[in-house]
């Protein structure tokens, strides 16, 4: 009776003894302990996440479909859509031609001052939304530095749709840049000097190259700053004037229905932005599912 | 060049388009008068229509009093504002230069085509017997207030507060900051503007007691039904006037200078002053005042005169460093 040896089913000769790895192993804690760690997990988000979302709609709906819709379609608040539409339509593209442009440079180049670029890039997540607003009150403000010489040229930043462009581009500025760089890290310069190698020019190796390398990671960081660009309270609050109609995005519109005691209006509108949340997430998803690999180096979100 | 060229060609066509001109009016106004407002603008566009054949839209911006005034002094294009108090205007007619100081003669009643005045708000049945400024420091008493840094409201409700004080300890100053210190050591949230801390107060659920503008009080009972709240009159309180003003600069700007004044004129019409009252502002107007008499409570009011003005009450109180940085900051 020659039986083969299973050696999967083995034990290692010689496996040192080793208690902590045991103790710690998450296999090895009490069923108990895993379900009732998972259930805790689970209602957090049920509770944190997921009935505050359904709230939303629920109140949005609360006087029916038909006043749903009349909220929306109303005047101002289609202003207020308009408004978010092209502020996103203008901050977004900005900061994707910046945010490429800054991590290419951070990455397949090596310049002094390279860390400081990075720290400056990271400014906007790190200050307020409210000191980011401000900062434009102060520069162009009718008191700031370039008030005055602006409003004897006519032109209108603070107070006006320039400025809420100028605030939101400044708020989301770090979204697509902190996307690609360390996707463009982990990506090295192999591929760009093989290229260089076989004679292309500077603008090839970026389109043929560099671009289709990272155009998920790009994707992926458009989608976050366009959900940032669209939802941005804090900062546009300081430098919008809030004038129904004209300087109010959605957020802010939001803000004014539910302090006139106009709740459905207020969730209807704040429906339309949960949807875009909802979006975001879907493609977000979307994209880790089929692009993963491409995202390794960026799925920390 | 380009500039001119598109000024000069937009210039040929407009006349072409329409004879009768359309104009849109800026108002820059407090965070209570929403309601108001939506109400008289829609009477004074129609009132100008028949006069003038003209059509006026007028756009409306709200928030905490002082934080308006802020947003004109920094360059928000007002034609007319519309504040909780004197001291905002003045701030802008100071630090920018906008109108001129004395703004507050070129209207009846300094400028204030409506008054007001504070009351407290309470869930029903009183829970907690508040009947008067003493039953605020009480201990375990939650007082929802906004704050008077940037809120108009705030400080009328602060100098409310202060003048009751006053009375109740013999004009003793240092008494009345006590009395201050502990009002405010119960509020456990400073909202920025009126609305704000109604919304908190009626909404949220938070506190026991609002300090409220009087139309602010009526209309979350008009919301929210008589059967959640109740109204408190205080044994003493202020006569709040909210003033108005053209912005002559940005009207003149503008070229809305004449429709801005006639907006503002607009507001002693017995027309508008009804809407005033219909909103639960006391109106300035002795006849359609004497139809609403019945809808106020009769309380004891002091006038900002009685505090010596805005400018002493500005610095003494809510300046930087002055006595509710005293109390609420140290």
């Amino acid at each position: 009776m020659n039986r083969p040896v299973d050696h999967t089913l083995q034990d290692p000769p010689k496996l040192p003894f080793e208690p902590l790895i045991q103790k710690n192993a998450v296999i090895t804690e009490a069923r108990w302990v895993r379900v009732s760690l998972t259930a805790a997990a689970l209602i957090f988000l049920l509770g944190f996440l997921l009935m505050p979302l359904i709230a939303v709609f629920v109140e949005a709906l609360r006087n029916g479909i038909g006043a749903y819709f009349e909220a929306i379609v109303e005047d101002d608040a289609m202003a207020a859509i308009r408004l978010t539409l092209t502020v996103s339509l203008i901050a977004v593209p900005l900061n994707l031609v910046f945010g490429v442009i800054a991590a290419w440079a951070i990455t397949k180049h090596s310049f002094r001052f390279k860390q400081l670029l990075i720290t400056l890039i990271d400014l906007p997540f790190s200050v307020s939304p409210v000191v980011s607003g401000l900062i434009y009150v102060l520069i162009f403000g009718a008191q700031g530095w370039a008030g005055p010489w602006m409003s004897e040229h006519e032109f209108k930043v603070l107070f006006a749709v320039p400025g809420i462009v100028l605030a939101t581009t400044f708020v989301t500025f770090p979204f697509i840049a902190r996307e690609l760089i360390p996707l463009m890290q982990a990506q090295g310069t192999d591929d760009e000097q093989a290229a260089l190698s076989l004679g292309a020019n500077g603008w090839q190796v970026f389109w043929r190259v560099t671009l289709p390398n990272i155009r998920w990671g790009l994707l992926y960081g458009v989608l976050l700053c366009n959900a940032r660009a669209m939802g941005e309270f804090g900062a546009v609050s300081v430098v919008s004037g809030h004038i129904r109609g004209l300087t109010n995005t959605m957020p802010l519109h939001v803000e004014i229905l539910y302090n006139e005691y106009n709740f459905s209006a207020a969730f209807a509108v704040a429906s339309l932005l949960a949807m875009l949340a909802l979006l975001t997430l879907g493609l977000k998803s979307l994209l880790e599912w089929r692009h993963g690999n491409e995202l390794a180096a960026t799925r920390r979100h | 060049m380009l500039k001119k060229f598109l000024a000069t060609s937009l210039l040929a066509i407009v006349p072409t388009l329409s004879h009768a001109a359309s104009v849109t009016l800026l108002n820059v106004s407090y965070d209570p008068t929403r309601e108001l407002y939506k109400a008289v603008n829609a009477a004074f566009a129609a009132d100008w229509k028949a006069k003038t054949g003209d059509s006026v839209t007028i756009k409306q911006s709200h928030g905490g009093s002082g934080k308006q005034a802020r947003a004109v002094i920094d360059g928000l294009e007002a034609d007319v504002v519309t504040l909780a108090l004197a001291a905002d205007i003045d701030a802008i007619a100071e630090k920018a230069k906008l109108l001129p100081l004395d703004w507050e003669k070129r209207l009846a009643h300094n400028s204030a085509p409506y008054t007001s005045t504070i009351v407290f708000l309470v869930r029903k049945g009183n829970p907690k017997q508040i009947k008067d400024w003493n039953d605020l420091i009480k201990p375990g008493v939650a007082v929802v207030t906004p704050n008077p840094k940037t809120s108009g409201g705030a400080r009328w409700n602060h100098l409310a507060a202060y003048a009751y004080a006053l009375k109740a300890n013999n004009g003793d100053a240092a008494k009345a900051k006590a009395y201050l210190a502990a009002l405010y050591k119960n509020v456990p949230v400073l909202d920025t503007g009126a609305r704000g801390a109604t919304t908190t107060f009626v909404q949220r659920g938070i506190g026991d007691v609002l300090i409220a503008w009087e139309n602010e009080a009526f209309l979350s009972i008009d919301e929210f039904g008589k059967d959640k709240f109740e109204i408190v009159a205080p044994s003493l309180s202020v006569l709040a006037e909210p003033s108005v003003a053209v912005v002559d600069k940005v009207a003149d700007k503008h070229g809305n200078r004449k429709v801005a004044d006639a907006y503002l004129s607009f507001l002693y019409t017995p027309a508008a002053q009804d809407i005033i009252g219909k909103n639960y502002y006391r109106p300035v107007d002795p006849a359609v005042a004497a139809r609403y008499a019945s809808v106020f409570p009769k309380i004891e009011l002091k006038t900002i005169a009685d505090f010596g003005g805005w400018a002493k009450v500005q610095a003494e109180h809510f300046a930087e460093g002055g006595l509710f940085d005293q109390i609420y900051g140290g």
